[in-house]
């Protein structure tokens, strides 16, 4: 077999690669800089300064008071913060979230003695506001719904949610608290904290081209949040453990770095993609919302192809991308996210995620756009469908 | 770089030799793998009690359709007795080796084969 070395990277969902400036922001508190923010001595003061630097940056971003703005050590740890530190004071608590969050969200509320309406999406996957408000019950104290969804990239309406909330609090002695997973938004999507009227906020830093294994969680000012678990008082004792002050550097310039005029170009590779792929393969969908959607989300379901052996296909053409098919997951269970879209088994099953990212040129959409009908087509040969 | 398949495997999948419909075969067998919804369907032309040809359709992750393509080679010149007793652990030592979450499709082969073989015995009797 002929070794390819090309390598075309098309699953910035996943995960992206860190900034050059990211990484050399980095190295200093990994090195000469490694003090312990806890620390007195001068090593320590100027470790703290590196994060309290850190922290202004990221505030700044959201809108949001240095104060409002806690590291975590990912994206799921500021979910989990987020959902059992309301929670956990509650008795008999009442929660709205929708049935394609992020396993973040989910499953700390699975585990939780708290109520739970899952609201379902229409089959674009957006949740409509007045499920939302349907649903809030006396004893409601919290609402999470995701930014955009990993899979399909849908929007969710974010700011109408946030606003609809606000006016009921306004009649309510026990308010209700707004989280918003906007792990895949900040990307691309404005993100003012005050303009959304989000109450609990969390952005993670592996997916905006920093390091893996930070996050932070904003959390409105007076809202309570208990920890999760206990130890000294880093992060205002909400998540204590001495400061991964590297990837927190590294967070906070990814965010400085978020570049404000990626979306036309993205958008305008996204769109052509969808539009080849639909109008040259036979028998494909687009899944997800045409509109409503991430600049650099496709997600599309080939008819007699399964996702997996698309997958392994392209990767040896050196593409990489990802799939919601069953024979892609540990459980063999197909993607819940296009289940809950009203996918067939057999949809879940021949779909196929692509990604774009800062990166991503015209030319590898070319090549991309070059292989992928030809595998598509010998898999159907295969299949027989 | 580090694969998730076996060279093997990766070629099996990519150049599959046995795939396609077989018109004239005497036996068909079909089977759909409950745990992921893959599909596989298994044909084998049969004379003098010997499998003489064998091809296959699989809608299936790359191991199902590899292991589909090393069934049909491993049964042709066999009797369908020893086409059946080919156990999934001689597929598989064919690949080297598949990751064990996908085991289970080397079983969907064994299955296919097995129904085509009853396929083949009931239009006799
Ligand atoms: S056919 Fe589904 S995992 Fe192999």
């Amino acid at each position: 077999m002929k070794k390819n070395k090309q390598k075309i990277y098309l699953d910035y969902a996943s995960t992206t690669p860190a900034g050059e400036s990211v990484v050399s922001a980095m190295i200093p508190l990994l090195q000469k800089d490694f003090g312990n923010p806890s620390s007195l001595h001068a090593l320590g003061q100027d470790a703290l300064y590196a994060i309290d630097e850190a922290r202004r940056k990221v505030a700044e971003f959201l809108g949001a008071k240095e104060s409002e703005i806690i590291f975590t050590s990912s994206a799921t740890e500021a979910d989990n913060i987020a959902l059992s530190g309301v929670l956990q004071k509650e008795k008999k608590a009442h929660v709205i979230t929708s049935v394609i969050e992020h396993k973040a969200v989910l499953e700390p509320l699975n585990s939780s003695s708290a109520e739970v309406t899952y609201l379902p999406v229409n089959k674009e996957g957006v949740v409509k506001v007045e499920d939302v408000l349907k649903e809030i019950r006396e004893n409601t104290v919290l609402v999470s719904i995701m930014y955009a969804n990993s899979e399909i990239g849908t929007i969710q309406p974010i700011k109408e949610i946030g606003a609809a909330v606000k006016r009921i609090n306004e009649n309510r002695k026990k308010k209700i608290v707004f989280h918003t997973d906007a792990v895949q938004a900040v990307n691309y999507l404005p993100c003012k904290v005050n303009d959304l009227n989000v109450d609990l906020l969390t952005i993670s830093g592996h997916k905006i081209y920093g390091p893996k294994g930070v996050g932070a969680l904003f959390i409105r000012q007076g809202i309570e949040i208990s920890p999760i678990f206990y130890g000294a008082k880093q992060e205002r004792g909400v998540r204590p453990g001495t400061e991964n002050t590297a990837a927190i550097v590294g967070l906070s310039q990814a965010v400085e770095d978020l570049q404000k005029n990626m979306t036309e170009k993205t958008e305008k590779l996204r769109d052509r993609i969808i539009d080849t792929i639909l109008s040259e393969i036979p028998q494909t969908r687009l899944n997800g919302s045409r509109e409503r959607r991430l600049p650099n989300n496709i997600n599309i379901s080939f008819k007699g192809v399964e996702g997996e052996s698309l997958l392994i296909a392209l990767d040896q053409k050196g593409i990489a991308v990802s799939t919601g098919s069953a024979c892609a997951s540990r459980s063999l269970l197909p993607s819940y996210v296009l289940l809950a879209i009203g996918l067939s088994h057999e949809e879940a099953h021949g779909s196929l995620r692509v990604t774009l990212g800062r990166m991503t040129t015209e030319k590898e959409v070319d090549y991309f756009l070059e292989q992928l009908p030809l595998i598509v087509e010998r898999l159907r040969k295969i299949s027989g469908k | 770089m580090k694969n998730y398949y076996t060279k093997k495997t990766i070629q099996r999948f990519l150049e599959p030799k046995y795939f396609g419909e077989m018109k004239d075969a005497t036996g068909v067998g079909e089977v759909g793998n409950p745990r992921c919804g893959d599909r596989m369907k298994v044909y084998i032309k049969i004379k003098n009690g010997k499998i003489v040809d064998a091809s296959f359709q699989t809608l299936g992750c790359a191991a199902a359709i590899a292991t589909s393509d090393v069934i049909c080679e491993m049964i042709i010149g066999k009797t369908t007795k020893e086409a059946l007793s080919i156990t999934e652990k001689e597929m598989i030592e064919k690949l080297e080796k598949l990751p064990l979450v996908k085991v289970h499709c080397s079983s969907l082969a064994i299955e296919g084969l097995k129904k085509a073989i009853e396929n083949y015995e009931k239009k006799e009797d």
